[in-house]
């Protein structure tokens, strides 16, 4: 396949990027979108030129690390997968692809394609955990969890974290992710005691991160690569009104609350 | 400050306030567009609603004493709506346009998921609002769209709403403007009855089909009731009273 890509590149946070085209000559159907991207890098370092910085970890669409606006797409054309995923078969010989990275506030440029999405783990760090003593770990089934329950705690935790809903969300909301994180562990047992603390804190450190605000336009859930449920996010609407009906404040840590 | 006092701090919260004083709207304009059918039914008894709507609850409350309870809770939605959007909207907007890059937009932007009513929100809502304003001015003030003595004030406990509603949509533009605004308001409903829903935790995958059914019944009741309003003055179904 020959393909024409254009390239978000920028040298760092402070310096302007732009876009760049190349040529990729010799591209299988067969490779992965980030193979393709290795291929081409192998060229720029031939040449001489600096190759394009993207994240990747475990390129088997589990890790979350990968991200790539591809088309103006977050992780490419295809549903329920993410960039390490997608095979260049999906496009056609001759076809321009447009390469960006994740746009948002909370993400800022590190270099490239690769962005800084720890804005995210300060999201966990608000609230995303449940508190357990330490000692020896309990006996399995100890707790009994209902199937149904297992299966929506399952279902919500299968997000990896990646950043594509905020990226794909007209108004920059991370909603989708804070919602997965606060309900895989609101459908279990062991998340119960934190639930309605867990929903505030985190909802305020979304706040404070510089993320934007639902509008219930369901972007988010269409490009989600582990295909998360809008569900989630009214199930994090209802623990919020609660929290507020208790009267329950956020208590963050003034670390924490450190908006970037 | 505790409990429901706090949740203009969040912006969940300031959705929830948008979707409560949406709710008390949406009710609003289904009793209205409802209210309004009764110009089919001739000049007196649609006079007499509007005198009516004063006397509601009597004996139990006094004169326009409950019409004043519901028009300061009106306000009170729509204003509180139109903040919690604004603040909201700012939010999201400090976030994209910045970008996290060079300030430029965001390439491509494809649209996969939604339609175009979830897209408009915030164009419709301020439409809906002009209109709000300039309909006060028209119906109820009398104070554009009309000729010198056209509009009839209440006079002595008679009302002249019928021949009001019937000259001022004699008027094609101002017909025209009610009935393209309608569309919007169509719209506006259409997201936001199901997203109501969605924003106050009551949605799930079993009820989600069932809330959009809600919403396009909503929307198109209130929509095709009164945009029937104008065209039915326009085409003479409603015409002068003989
Ligand atoms: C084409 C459709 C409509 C018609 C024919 C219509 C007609 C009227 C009339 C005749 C009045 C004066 C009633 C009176 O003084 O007793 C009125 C008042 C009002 N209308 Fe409408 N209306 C329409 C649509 C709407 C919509 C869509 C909204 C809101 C989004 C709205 C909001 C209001 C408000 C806030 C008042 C003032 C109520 C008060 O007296 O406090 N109207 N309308
Ligand atoms: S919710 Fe989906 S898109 Fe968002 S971070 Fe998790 S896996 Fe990625
Ligand atoms: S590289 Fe791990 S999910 Fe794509």
């Amino acid at each position: 396949m020959k393909l024409t890509l254009k390239v978000w590149r920028q040298k760092n946070n402070k310096t302007p990027g732009e876009f760049k085209t190349y040529q990729a000559d010799h591209i299988s159907p067969d490779m992965s979108f980030l193979e393709m991207l290795d291929v081409v890098n192998q060229d720029l370092i031939v040449k001489g030129e600096e190759p394009i910085a993207f994240d990747h970890d475990c390129r088997e669409g589990i890790c979350g690390m990968c991200s790539l606006m591809i088309n103006g797409v977050a992780h490419g054309p295809k549903a329920a997968i993410t960039t390490c995923q997608l095979h260049m078969r999906s496009f056609n010989d001759g076809d321009t692809i447009t390469i960006e990275p994740w746009r948002a506030l909370p993400f800022p440029i590190i270099k490239d394609l690769v962005v800084d999405r720890s804005s995210f783990d300060r999201i966990i760090q608000a609230g995303g955990y449940i508190s357990v003593s330490t000692g020896s770990a309990p006996d399995a089934n100890t707790i009994p969890v209902p199937k149904p329950d297992a299966d929506k705690a399952m279902d919500a935790a299968a997000c990896i974290g990646c950043g594509a809903c905020v990226a794909a969300c007209p108004n920059g909301s991370a909603m989708l992710f804070v919602a997965a994180k606060a309900a895989h562990l609101s459908f279990l047992p062991q998340g119960q005691a934190e639930r309605h603390q867990r929903a505030v804190n985190m909802v305020m450190q979304q706040d404070l991160e510089g993320f934007g605000n639902c509008t219930n336009i369901g972007e988010c859930s269409a490009v989600c690569p582990k295909e998360i449920s809008m569900d989630t996010i009214a199930r994090l609407n209802r623990d919020l009104i609660v929290a507020s009906l208790k009267g329950i404040e956020p208590t963050l840590q003034p670390a924490e609350a450190k908006a970037s | 400050m505790t409990g429901v006092l706090t949740l203009y701090r969040t912006s969940v919260g300031k959705k929830v306030i948008m979707a409560l004083t949406g709710f008390i709207l949406v009710g609003f304009v289904v009793f209205h567009m409802y209210g309004n059918l009764k110009m089919y039914q001739g000049p007196e008894v649609f006079n007499a609603y509007a005198a009516g709507l004063r006397e509601l609850g009597y004996p139990v409350f006094g004169h326009e004493h409950l019409l004043w309870v519901a028009r300061v809770i009106l306000l009170a939605s729509v204003v509180l709506h139109i903040w919690s959007a604004t603040m909201l909207t700012m939010q999201s907007q400090k976030n994209t346009f910045a970008n996290g890059v060079s300030g430029m937009k965001r390439y491509g932007e494809k649209k996969r998921q939604t339609g175009y009513a979830a897209y408009t929100m915030r164009f419709g809502g301020i439409v809906i609002f002009l209109f709000i304003i300039y309909h006060l001015l028209h119906l109820t003030f009398g104070v554009v769209g009309y000729g010198p003595g056209e509009f009839k004030h209440p006079h002595g406990g008679e009302f002249e709403v019928y021949s009001n509603v019937v000259i001022g949509f004699q008027n094609p533009l101002i017909s025209g403007f009610y009935i393209f605004t309608m569309i919007f308001l169509g719209f506006h409903l259409y997201h936001g009855v199901w997203s109501m829903f969605q924003t106050l935790g009551l949605n799930n995958a079993m009820y989600t089909r069932l809330l959009r059914g809600l919403a396009v019944l909503v929307a198109l009741a209130v929509v095709i009731g009164n945009i029937s309003f104008p065209i039915a003055v326009m085409a003479g179904i409603v015409g002068p009273a003989a």
